[in-house]
């Protein structure tokens, strides 16, 4: 038996298949992953992401800190609530974790990184947090929700305490805040609109049991995979790990390169690979075959090389099969995938492939 | 799980098998089959004509989450496949022992002793359930 979260007998009464995930028994799907899919297309869906980890920073020197500690800089943040998504690097510039930061103040930070990189990470993030004489608390005590979808604010609002629902909807997107114990934020992993809302375990079946009775349809990790991939968010794990740099995982956006003089951890691995002209592209590609393009199949392209496919998978609003993945330098709009002995044809086109229910790709 | 179709055979591999009047065997995935793999999304079926081994790679049905093979319980040589799988794999979700038909074959004979009866069939589903 794994870990169980607040919700696990949620997702055996609704019929889950139960799975392991990194240590967790989690909800992969409820009966139709598929259905799960369009309803966060459509409508609206939630999942339980208290495996997740959330890590509270709080010091005196805590913004110093994140700045050394991550990628991105928290300098940018200076609004309450606001949110960063970035990556934390080792001294190679490779990917320990993705993960978000929500800024409270200058001396407090909530930060949610990923569940299977829990132990790494509260171990990277303490060795360097010495230093800085800043306090790394995990809330393992929280549940944890995300719910997605057009319609999802408008269903969980009820669910929140009277006295903060009107703050909870004017939330700009990647904005959080406190409500009471809660603490809700407009971000999620779906390419949809909706929320993050973390809670004291005690509420988290009077929650889910609310939200279901809403018509909000559970859903598992296998439509949040299918979810994040249409909306080509990377997965830490398989489309980046400690030996990746965000540069060759689509991630580049993240990096802060200004100011110059910041100091983090990894800068200089990265620099070196910025000015390197053989650094790897990450696309997002179409299959244009019959077929389902799946993680670590071989991609050829005539004249430049090699490359492999980091997540790949059926997008269920596409009707076609997509995927993400890293090729060689260079300039060229199609390839090929091996699959099964045979050779079939992508494009390389520019993702996002589904972005709040819409394609937004040339099929 | 619902009930099993009595007149059919079934293999360890979750496949089952009708015998066809002309002598001609259906072969499809079992219902318990479709439900571990999840909604389907692509079936490569073989060529028509085409001659399979026992136990050789007859067809590849693709689900939101994986690719898994769909291995020859007999030998023979294919008479027919299901076309409308190509537009719509769902069939298999929806009817595995009807519309969900995979592949026919004309085969010389058929070995039962290699095959399970319902019952036996069913003992199975029971014990992966424990």
């Amino acid at each position: 038996m794994g870990s169980r979260t607040p919700h696990y007998d949620k997702h055996v009464e609704a019929g889950a298949r139960i799975v392991d995930f990194g240590g967790w028994d989690m909800p992969l799907h409820y009966g139709s992953q598929k259905e799960e899919h369009q309803a966060v297309r459509q409508n609206a869906g939630v999942f339980d992401v208290s495996h997740m980890t959330i890590v509270d920073l709080c010091g005196n020197r805590a913004r110093e800190f994140l700045r050394f500690l991550v990628a991105n800089d928290v300098a940018k943040l200076k609004e309450y609530g606001k949110a960063l998504y970035t990556c934390m690097l080792n001294e190679d510039g490779g990917v320990i974790d993705d993960l978000i930061v929500y800024y409270i103040s200058d001396t407090d930070y909530r930060m949610v990184v990923n569940a299977s990189t829990r132990e790494k990470d509260l171990a990277w993030i303490s060795k360097h947090a010495g230093a800085f004489d800043v306090d790394v608390v995990e809330r393992a005590e929280l549940a944890m929700i995300a719910v997605q979808g057009p319609r999802a604010r408008e269903l969980a609002a009820p669910c929140i305490a009277a006295e903060y629902r009107d703050a909870a909807m004017a939330l700009r997107p990647f904005f959080g805040m406190d409500a009471g114990d809660w603490f809700i934020a407009r971000t999620g992993y779906t390419g949809e609109d909706g929320w993050e809302i973390v809670m004291p375990a005690a509420a988290a079946h009077g929650v889910w049991d609310r939200l279901l009775a809403a018509g909000v349809e559970p859903c598992g990790l296998g439509a949040r995979d299918t979810l994040r991939l249409e909306a080509a968010m990377n997965l830490y794990g398989s489309d980046m790990d400690e030996t990746i740099s965000p540069l060759e995982a689509g991630l580049e956006w993240t990096v802060a390169w200004e100011p110059a003089d910041r100091d983090f951890i990894g800068r200089a691995a990265i620099e070196r690979q910025r000015e390197s002209a053989d650094r790897r592209r990450f696309v997002g590609l179409l299959l244009e075959d019959k077929g389902v393009l799946r993680n670590h199949q071989k991609i050829v392209v005539e004249g430049f090389g090699e490359g492999e496919i980091t997540s790949g998978g059926f997008s269920p609003t596409i009707g076609r099969s997509i995927a993400l993945a890293r090729v060689p330098a260079g300039d060229y709009d199609r390839a090929q995938v091996e699959v099964r002995g045979k050779l079939l044809n992508v494009r390389i086109v520019k993702t996002p492939f589904v972005r709040n229910g819409q394609v937004r790709i040339d099929v | 799980m619902s009930e099993l179709p009595g007149d059919l055979l079934y293999t360890n591999d979750h496949e089952w098998l009708r015998r066809e009047d002309d002598g001609s065997v259906t072969i499809g995935i079992t219902g318990h089959a479709a439900t571990s793999l999840g909604d389907l999304v692509y079936v490569e079926l073989p060529e028509v004509g085409q001659d399979v081994e026992l136990g050789g790679e007859m067809a590849v049905v693709e689900s939101v989450k994986a690719a898994s093979d769909v291995y020859a319980p007999v030998a023979g040589s294919v008479a027919a496949v299901n076309e409308e799988l190509a537009d719509d794999p769902e069939k298999i979700n929806a009817d595995p022992y009807g519309d969900g038909w995979i592949v026919r074959m004309k085969i010389e004979g058929l070995d039962e002793s290699e095959l399970m009866s319902p019952d036996a069939y069913q003992q199975l589903l029971d014990e992966l359930d424990d």
